[in-house]
């Protein structure tokens, strides 16, 4: 069952990234050099609705956060390593298989790509293990828990940061 | 039946929306929270078990991300189809394999696009499993649950992207200028 809402959750996700167009390379480069803000518009509306929502249900004790920890080598390093191969492929790994899906057949080279640079990686995980992914770890820590402050404080100053940020957007017609 | 024009793109914000309502959903219905890159890492396993299963077996990494089909995996194989889906039903499949932004910088070779494209899937895969996470997985789920390493990965995707989207197109969005004539 599970596998089955695997699968129906990505095809809802699929339609929805297609039909908003945000898995086009012109998109993807488009916001990384700073003229077509409409994959951060989707982003951004995706990260507030969710942060909302899953802090609800959370509250109500109906699911559980799923973090993943703060280790600044890996994180950082990993971070900008991800955004270079990100500008070139003009594709990300949950957006490979949409673009290829609504025809893009580069995606498919740049999915190869993707089974190498993973391949690489577990090659490679041993030695990382042992030296990047040791530099400041800090465990699964959120904002709030940082700061010691209410969650829903933050949630809010996220929410309105968030609006401020898509009104600028727009009055600058990006 | 006479062809049909394609259909207009639906407005970010509420298709976003909708998206965040989906990943709500899913965290509800069965705790899974939205990530794709751990499913590349699945899959290579799969393929060099063809070659070699008890190497693979033995490997940390492998025995971390075991190679076998899981509700991500399903997942990722979903957004292709979604899309196969949205976009005939739509009239936008378009078969392309040099995208209008890349051919204006660099010319509509398609092996140049298709290199390119492979490293930086290489380069991107890679940098996402030294963060743990991609777009999807930190930028998207780890950031709407207040994460640190959410809002530290997706500064540090976007960093990245934005200095390398500046070096390969260019300033201008075309490239070329400032680069001799």
């Amino acid at each position: 069952m599970e596998l089955w809402y695997g699968l129906i959750t990505g095809i809802g996700f699929g339609v929805l990234l297609q039909r908003a167009e945000v898995i086009r390379f012109d998109r993807q480069i488009g916001a990384l050099l700073l003229k077509d803000m409409t994959i951060v518009k989707f982003m951004l509306s995706t990260i507030l609705v969710g942060m909302v929502g899953v802090y609800l249900l959370v509250d109500l004790g109906l699911a559980k956060l799923s973090l993943k920890p703060l280790i600044l080598g890996g994180n950082v390093l990993g971070g900008l390593i991800f955004g270079v191969g990100w500008a070139l492929l003009g594709y990300c790994p949950g957006t490979a298989g949409a673009a290829l899906g609504e025809g893009r057949v580069d995606a498919l080279a740049g999915m190869a790509g993707m089974l190498l640079g993973a391949a690489v990686f577990a090659e490679a995980y041993p030695a990382l293990k042992a030296s990047v992914l040791t530099w400041g770890d800090y465990g699964k820590v959120t904002l709030p828990g940082l700061l010691g402050v209410w969650h829903w404080a933050v949630i809010a100053a996220f929410v309105a940061g968030g609006v401020l940020l898509l009104r600028f957007i727009e009055r600058k017609g990006l | 039946m006479e062809p049909k024009s394609p259909s207009r793109p639906w407005n970010p914000y509420i298709a976003g929306a909708l998206a965040g309502l989906l990943l709500v959903l899913s965290v509800y219905v069965s705790g899974k929270y939205f990530g794709a890159s751990t499913t590349y890492v699945r899959a290579a396993g799969m393929v060099e078990s063809v070659v070699d299963a008890e190497r693979v077996s033995a490997m940390a990494y492998f025995v971390k991300e075991a190679p076998k089909i899981d509700w991500q995996f399903l997942f990722v194989v979903g957004i292709g189809l979604g899309s196969l889906a949205a976009a005939l039903l739509s009239n936008t499949f378009r078969v392309q394999a040099v995208p209008d932004r890349f051919a204006e910088r660099f010319g509509q070779a398609r092996a140049l696009r298709f290199l390119l494209a492979f490293i930086g899937g290489a380069v991107a895969m890679f940098g996402a499993r030294l963060a743990d996470g991609c777009p999807s997985g930190h930028g998207l789920s780890g950031s709407l649950q207040l994460a640190v390493s959410g809002f530290v990965s997706l500064i540090g995707f976007f960093a990245g992207g934005l200095v390398m989207a500046r070096l390969a197109y260019g300033a201008d969005g075309k490239g070329g200028r400032g680069q001799g004539r």
